[in-house]
């Protein structure tokens, strides 16, 4: 392996974006994780397929309509969690075969698949532009700053909602706030690994993480670093052997992943 | 003396049933009050009132003056400390992580560490929080409640689970709260003799205020235990 591809540009761009959105990933999924909301991730990259495909059925840039899609129908789960007592997986389920569906209507109108369809699907950092990587790394840093300001409340709140309720944590405010960040981040991370992986950026480095026993801070940082590396090492292996850079990503974190039950199974790790 | 609580006229309706049935009372401050009643007798439901998780109420809930339905403050004079504190039990975080989740001003870090030494757990600090045995797990959630200073402690039920030594210290640590620190405290209870012990004022709760005054008074008065007991006792044969 030569180290030639460090000297393209569009690899630094997709090491770049890359590394922001899995920094960004691995933080909200860790709250997504721990409030048992790991599938939440999953519906919402599959509502904002409908979202992708009606942005390129109106000649609008999709990523735009995702945002927007995406955004709605995080609150729309919300709101029929609430109102209709529909548990959480349920109502994942519904929200997650209505994008597809809304999708593949969509799609048929405008004759067929195309191949940016097959990007978003699949994620395409590789293609990834100098403004995208702009944008993503802008959002993150947004994210990021608003989960630092609010970190207290949000932890408090994803550790127990009754308790920080009685301290005076706005509790339903913040879960609204964590929905709608969930909404921008998975579109955000759709254009890494693709509608159909993207939960696995929220899960494994964040299950991986916390199976090391040690406190928020600390799993955190061992959650970004599994995540970082997975996407690093995923892009360059991926590109050396011409194969998906999204399903090494995953491939690799799942690899991390198994090491790490390997050695919890040994006892190496505590129980907890 | 301020009142620290004042509860007038409170009345809570399920849909099927009266929980709370016109209750009044006051809590002077520096009161140690334990609040006994049966199973269903409404005080967890008075707890949730009094906490503003249940706002659906009639009557009125004041703590030092300030209606809590129109004060949005009056959580800063409050600790709370659950019945049974629930995470997932293998939440990551640390002693002193969960312990800092209540303290609302960042500038009181050291408030962190002095609290928990003087409820001996500071060696523990770095324990994740779902390796702690019941007891040690008390002392953490005690910690939080009182990690601002709060005037007011509320403890639901809290010694359920937990071993002899550790309710030894739990008493021990409540006593000096309220004697030495001046917190006032309101305890909910099963457990007759430990109330007879710590507390200096009784609320004796079945759906309507069965009693409230000193514990002297009610303790020393056999009819009135006696009652209380019968009607535990019937709700308890109820519940086997």
């Amino acid at each position: 392996m030569s180290f030639e591809i460090l000297t393209y540009a569009f690899m630094h761009r997709a090491l770049i974006a890359g590394t922001a959105i899995a920094i960004l990933c691995s933080v909200m999924g860790l709250f997504l994780v721990l409030r048992r909301y790991s599938l939440f991730g999953d519906a919402l990259a599959h509502s904002s397929f409908g979202g992708i495909a009606l942005g390129l059925f109106a000649g609008i840039y999709p990523l735009w309509t995702a945002y927007g899609v995406s955004i709605v129908s995080a609150l729309l789960i919300t709101k029929i969690k609430e109102k209709y007592n529909i548990s959480g997986d349920a109502s994942i389920a519904v929200l997650l075969s209505s994008g597809i569906a809304v999708g593949l209507v969509i799609i048929s109108f405008s004759g067929g698949f195309s191949l940016d369809i097959f990007s978003f699907l699949f994620g395409s950092i590789l293609l990834v532009s100098v403004d995208d990587t702009v944008a993503i790394v802008a959002l993150t840093g947004v994210i990021l700053m608003i989960i630092l300001l609010l970190y207290r409340q949000i932890l408090y709140s994803t550790f127990n909602e009754k308790q920080a309720k009685v301290s005076g944590v706005q509790v339903d405010k913040i879960n609204y706030l964590i929905i709608i960040l969930a909404g921008v981040t998975v579109v955000t991370a759709v254009q890494l690994v693709g509608v159909l992986l993207i939960s696995a950026l929220f899960v494994i480095p964040n299950v991986t993480a916390i199976m090391y026993g040690r406190g928020f801070k600390q799993t955190m940082i061992i959650s970004i670093t599994i995540a970082v590396s997975s996407v690093i090492a995923g892009i360059l292996i991926s590109y050396v052997f011409d194969i998906t850079p999204a399903g090494t990503i995953v491939l690799f974190a799942i690899g991390v992943l198994a090491v790490t039950m390997g050695i919890k199974s040994a006892g190496l790790l505590s129980k907890n | 003396m301020l009142n620290a609580v004042e509860i007038s006229n409170l009345t809570v309706k399920y849909p099927d049933v009266t929980a709370l049935d016109d209750i009044s009372f006051t809590i002077k401050q520096g009161d140690f009050l334990g609040i006994i009643g049966p199973n269903g007798a409404g005080k967890s439901t008075l707890f949730d009132s009094m906490l503003g998780l249940n706002t659906n109420y009639d009557g009125t809930i004041k703590f030092f003056d300030q209606d809590i339905k129109e004060s949005k403050t009056y959580h800063k004079e409050i600790g709370y400390v659950p019945q049974k504190p629930e995470f997932e039990n293998n939440f990551p975080a640390t002693v002193s992580e969960v312990v800092r989740m209540g303290l609302r001003k960042k500038s009181d870090d050291n408030k962190v560490d002095e609290i928990l030494q003087q409820l001996w757990i500071h060696e523990l600090r770095h324990r994740r929080i779902g390796e702690l045995s019941g007891g040690q797990l008390q002392r953490v959630f005690i910690a939080k409640a009182l990690v601002n200073d709060p005037k007011i402690l509320i403890l639901d039920e809290p010694i359920t689970g937990v071993d002899q030594q550790s309710i030894d210290l739990f008493f021990s640590i409540l006593k000096e709260l309220n004697s030495k620190q001046g917190i006032t405290i309101i305890w909910s209870s099963h457990d007759l003799d430990a109330v007879n012990k710590l507390a200096n004022h009784v609320a004796c709760l079945n759906r309507t205020l069965f009693f409230h005054g000193e514990s002297e008074k009610f303790f020393s008065d056999d009819k009135l235990v006696k009652q209380y007991s019968e009607a535990s006792m019937q709700e308890h044969m109820h519940h086997h």
